[in-house]
């Protein structure tokens, strides 16, 4: 099995990525973006950060980025993706899932941890939670308020598709306390909190993050 | 050559704290009578003749703006 971390410039969580990667028990296998190759992985990780500084939106030049190319054409073959953070910032402006993230509705940078609730467990990142199952891990950003339209935000609950809920406070404004939504397949995940900072007692809150690295292990095998 | 302007402003319906922020800020400043304010980005490109009208749309739905909840403003002027 293995999983890949995407470096950017500007990518700030790509090793943490890659520990907590290593910490499921996959092969961690960084990724460039200036590379159109996947290095034959099997599923891939966008880390938080601020890539291209986030000049001009969040995540809206890391887009085009070569290693992109190749991620968009996998992930619609069915590879599962994950974006942390700024990795779902360019996962949305990517369009592979829907809306976008804004300025806290606070216009503070948030740094604290975060208590979620699993609102699904059937994603490919989910599947070791229960459903409702409350977690803590860090989250740290300057533009998480998760925004769409309002077509858009009731596909997403009617389908079950808003995978994680802010719980005990909404630190940013997101719509329906949004923290992270998958794509119609369930494949691709995106949210703004950061499980790979959550992976064991010494270096996090508790090892709450770990269950999304190992959950994507068993979808892949599955699959 | 052209100088083409771009500008892009959050969607009217999509809170604005950065253009909010700025409206409280006002009245302490001394200036009264402002109601709201919007905060967007103002774009200048220079280019070439051979750009075309559809060809600056997409520069500006595709990549300044994002259409999820910005609207842009595409115009020619006087370079």
């Amino acid at each position: 099995m293995r999983i890949g971390a995407v470096t950017f410039p500007g990518t700030l969580d790509d090793s943490d990525t890659l520990r907590a990667i290593k910490a499921s028990g996959a092969d961690a296998v960084a990724l460039w973006h200036g590379d159109a190759d996947l290095k034959q992985v099997d599923a891939v990780v966008l880390p938080g950060g601020f890539s291209y500084g986030d000049y001009l939106r969040a995540g809206a030049i890391a887009r085009f980025a070569p290693v992109m190319g190749e991620i968009v054409d996998a992930a619609r073959k069915g590879m599962p993706v994950l974006g942390i953070c700024n990795g779902f910032q360019v996962l949305c402006e990517a369009g592979l899932l829907p809306g976008a993230l804004l300025r806290n509705a606070g216009l503070h940078f948030v740094c604290r941890d975060q208590w979620l609730k699993v609102e699904n467990n059937t994603s490919a990142w989910t599947t070791r939670y229960d459903t409702g199952a409350e977690i803590i891990v860090p989250i740290k950003n300057m533009d998480g308020r998760y925004t769409a339209d309002k077509s858009t935000v009731d596909e997403l609950e009617g389908e079950g598709r808003v995978v994680f809920r802010y719980t005990g406070g909404n630190p940013n404004g997101s719509l329906g306390d949004i923290a992270g939504v998958s794509d119609a397949t369930g494949r691709i995940v995106g949210l703004m909190p950061h499980p790979e900072h959550a992976i064991d007692a010494l270096t996090g809150p508790s090892d709450d993050g770990l269950g999304m690295f190992l959950s994507v292990l068993d979808s892949v095998v599955a699959a | 050559m052209a100088r083409v302007v771009v500008d892009v402003m959050p969607k009217p319906e999509i809170l604005d704290p950065q253009g909010q922020a700025v409206a409280r800020a006002l009245p302490r400043l001394g200036f009264d009578g402002v109601s709201d304010v919007r905060q967007g980005k103002h774009f200048e490109l220079e280019v070439d003749d051979s750009v075309d009208d559809e060809t600056l749309a997409k520069i500006a739905e595709g990549f300044l703006s994002n259409p999820v909840v910005e609207d842009f403003v595409v115009r020619r002027v006087a370079s």
